[in-house]
């Protein structure tokens, strides 16, 4: 006997159950939402703000509030110090050093005079404003392209409907990811964006199956109610909606672990993108379609 | 074992990247300001009667004619400046006209394009010169160029060297006026002053000086033909000598011979680093620059004036310098989340799907393999987010796999026969395969377009990914359920 995971004759009501995933993700997203605005708007990277990232490894014990002292009276005093592994640390500033002798002056030799020579430099990412505008403007721009290619993909495999559904699933995963990366205090960067590209990418994947399951249920059984034939498609394809989340998932989950801090946040958002893509492909698309479904019969209604 | 295959991006091997924007604008301008002169002098000779000319806010040129009738000036800009058109004119009170120049639009956007393409040249024979293994100089857009120097140990250093202007220019010193008065800001007409570095040899302190020059420069460094480091004298000083090209060499010796006992300054982007007094005609076309170098200063300035100067400034937008450390430690990292990460999904397949979960982890082995495979046949870039995205696509191939195996499960589940569900199943995932692998590509592409360095290299691999599994995950696999359902008399597919 195989191993199975879901049931094959598995019935759950998840249409009957619509009510509360439209109350759950409603309140995500508001919450999502929420988080941003109260931490002043989404916490951009050097990427998208301009400034610099200056990463330094330690050969002793060291705490982010001996290099906070140490570079008291630099240009570096406001900067944030953010610990990064073990002795490792991440020092932000808005400001962008052009000039490797102003960094020298502000950063290498005070923490000389206070540490001697027992730390490396391993990192200095510096962004001038002006190129931070610049990606922001593509990002969005490279966000709202993706969602219209995934909206033109869906609606010309499918129907508008089907497409709008599955936008809609999109939007909202994009926005919890995005309310996740800010409760978690995470700074935007572009390995954020790619996540939320790729998350765009993975999640109509599901979406494009439960659809695609729906269609071929709604030729199957053309006399049977939409909501029963949308129930029946979630459930027949529940089994294949869960594994593949679980294997990316896997993947996702041992880069967080043991990608290195580098990347860590990237994994982060991708493990979230995951988890709520794959929810949503079940519960927002189909509800889309659902109402669609609804109005065209209200207005049908409405006409005679 | 693929190192040396497979092309590592800066974020792994260590390195800096540099996003550099070409101040076209400023190109545009100095070009004006020699127009300037030059239609000064074209209107004086065509006896145009004007009582002021000067180059002007933004690239144009401000002229006062002192007749209100512009035939005049049309003919000269028709016969000789025909990039120049007029922009404006207003009548003055009284007589004349006030009239404004600009470069009309289509000559403005070439002479930029020209100033990008020449930089670009410019900046490769430096980066050449300067001896770094790969370097990459791609242009971005319409003024800007990136500039990846793996390995580089003293980014600083090449990014003065990358970044230096490099104007040379041979002026000669005023000493009609009173630098005194200059400073005062009585400036003469077709002065300028300039700063020099003075160093006290003694102390070791480093001034500056000022100094009156006339502004016009007799020659510039665009006559030379070489330059190179020469130790100057016993005290082991360092200088920077220079060879004329042929015609430089005969304007060289015009120049000294018409101004012998004045003194010449060398300027360099504007500082002056010395002002000798010009002993006797000079012919043979050699000079040298003396400043207090240091030979590492010297041997970058000689690789700059050998590589010409760049037509316009060089802004540092963008840089980012990865230590060799962080590097190592990124693809150990990699590769440990990458083989357990693979390792997971393997043992999940076997486990869940029994030889099926076997037929498709082979699959997911060779997709991995084609990757790597493609990735160094197109010399592509593995970066840190390069291999995250290798392991996504193991993530996501096998996302394939499950989508038959499931459909086949499905199939038998109604009992049908080993072969038909095969078919079946196959045939009814590989639409929605294709699907998904079109969504994930679309996605990806959209942030290559978009994607600098490291992010670019997620979106290569992933794309790549997506295409191996189509053909790994459904045509391999196919192709051994055929080869063992044909041979071999299976009665139950271990599913």
């Amino acid at each position: 006997m195989s191993m199975q995971l879901i049931k094959p004759g598995i019935n759950l009501d998840f249409v009957g159950k619509i009510k509360y995933a439209i109350i759950f993700s409603i309140s995500l997203i508001i919450l999502s939402i929420g988080f941003v605005i109260f931490h002043g708007g989404l916490n951009p990277g050097i990427d998208f703000a301009g400034g610099s990232i200056i990463q330094i490894k330690f050969n002793k014990d060291v705490s982010a509030d001996q290099i906070r002292t140490a570079l008291r009276s630099t240009k570096l005093e406001h900067s944030t110090i953010q610990q990064f592994g073990m002795n490792e640390f991440l020092i932000r500033t808005h400001e962008s050093f052009s000039d490797q002798q102003i960094l020298a002056a502000n950063l290498e030799q005070p923490l000389t005079t206070a540490f001697s020579k027992d730390f490396e430099i391993r990192r200095v990412e510096v962004v001038g404003a002006k190129v931070g505008a610049d990606f922001k403007r593509k990002a969005i721009l490279a966000v709202i392209l993706s969602w219209a290619a995934m909206l033109i993909y869906v609606g010309f495999r499918f129907e508008f409907r089907y497409g709008l559904g599955g936008i809609l699933a999109l939007v909202h995963d994009v926005i919890i990811t995005i309310g996740a990366v800010s409760v978690m205090k995470m700074e935007f960067t572009i390995s954020i964006l790619a996540a939320l590209i790729f998350i765009i990418g993975f999640s109509i994947n599901d979406t494009i199956v439960v659809l695609d399951r729906i269609r071929e249920n709604v030729k199957l059984n053309p006399k049977q109610k939409l909501g029963d034939v949308i129930n029946m498609s979630i459930n027949q394809t529940l089994s294949r909606t869960i594994l593949t989340s679980l294997t990316v998932f896997l993947t996702v989950l041992a880069l967080y672990i043991f990608g290195g801090a580098v990347i860590r946040d990237f994994a982060f958002a991708l493990m979230v993108g995951v988890v709520i893509g794959t929810y949503s492909s079940i519960y927002i698309a189909c509800t889309i379609v659902l109402f669609f479904q609804n109005l065209q019969i209200a207005t049908i209604k409405g006409k005679k | 074992m693929f190192k040396e295959k497979i092309h590592l991006g800066l974020d792994l091997q260590g390195g800096t990247h540099l996003v550099l924007e070409i101040d076209t604008d400023k190109a545009l301008e100095t070009m004006l300001e020699r127009t300037a002169n030059d239609l000064k002098e074209a209107l004086m000779d065509s006896k145009v009667r004007f009582r002021h000319l000067e180059k002007a806010q933004g690239a144009t040129i401000a002229l006062e004619l002192t007749d209100a009738d512009g035939k005049a000036l049309d003919n000269v800009l028709r016969d000789k400046f025909p990039e120049l058109e007029i922009a404006s004119t207003k009548a003055r009170e009284g007589s004349g006209q006030l009239v404004t120049l600009k470069i009309n639009d289509k000559r403005a956007v070439e002479l930029k394009k020209l100033t990008v393409e020449h930089s670009l040249e410019t900046i490769r024979n430096r980066v050449d010169q300067f001896g770094i293994a790969e370097p990459e100089i791609i242009p971005e857009g319409e003024n800007r160029i990136i500039v990846q120097l793996p390995g580089v140990k003293d980014p600083e250093r090449a990014k003065n060297l990358i970044g230096k202007t490099a104007l040379l220019e041979f002026k000669l010193v005023d000493e009609e006026h009173s630098l005194e008065d200059a400073l005062r800001g009585n400036i003469p007409e077709g002065g300028v002053i300039a700063y020099g570095l003075r160093s006290d040899k003694s102390t070791g302190e480093r001034g500056s000086a000022p100094y009156l020059l006339k502004d016009k420069a007799l020659i510039t460094g665009a006559s030379l033909e070489t330059a190179k480091v020469q130790i100057a004298d016993r005290f082991g000083d360092v200088t920077v000598s220079l060879k004329f090209n042929s015609q430089g060499a005969i304007d060289f010796e015009r120049i000294t011979g018409e101004n012998v006992r004045k003194r010449l300054a060398i300027v360099l982007d504007g500082v002056v680093h010395s002002a000798p007094v010009i002993q006797e005609r000079i012919s043979g076309g050699h000079a040298q620059i003396s400043g207090n170098f240091t030979m590492e200063e010297a041997r970058d300035l000689a690789i700059v004036l050998r590589a010409g100067a760049l037509p316009a400034p060089v802004n540092v937008l963008e840089e980012r310098t990865v230590g060799p450390s962080l590097g190592n430690d990124s693809i150990r990292q990699g590769i440990m989340a990458t083989l357990i990460g693979g390792l997971l999904v393997v043992i999940f397949m076997v486990v869940y799907y029994r030889l099926s979960g076997a037929i498709a982890d082979l699959a997911l082995t060779m997709n991995i393999f084609l990757v790597l495979a493609i990735l160094a046949a197109f010399k592509a870039t593995l970066t840190l987010p390069g291999i995250a995205g290798l392991l996504l696509t193991i993530g996501l191939a096998v996302d394939a796999n499950i989508l038959i195996f499931e459909r086949i499960r499905e199939e038998l589940r109604t009992g049908k026969t080993i072969r038909i569900a095969l078919d079946t199943g196959y045939n009814l995932a590989f639409i929605t395969i294709i699907d998904t692998h079109i969504t994930g590509i679309v996605a990806s592409m959209f942030l290559i377009i978009f994607g600098t360095g490291p992010i670019k290299g997620f979106a290569v691999t992933t794309i790549i990914g997506l295409l191996a599994s189509l053909f790994t995950a459904v045509f391999i696999t196919r192709v051994i359920f055929d080869y063992v359902t044909w041979n071999f008399n299976i009665k139950k597919l271990s599913i």
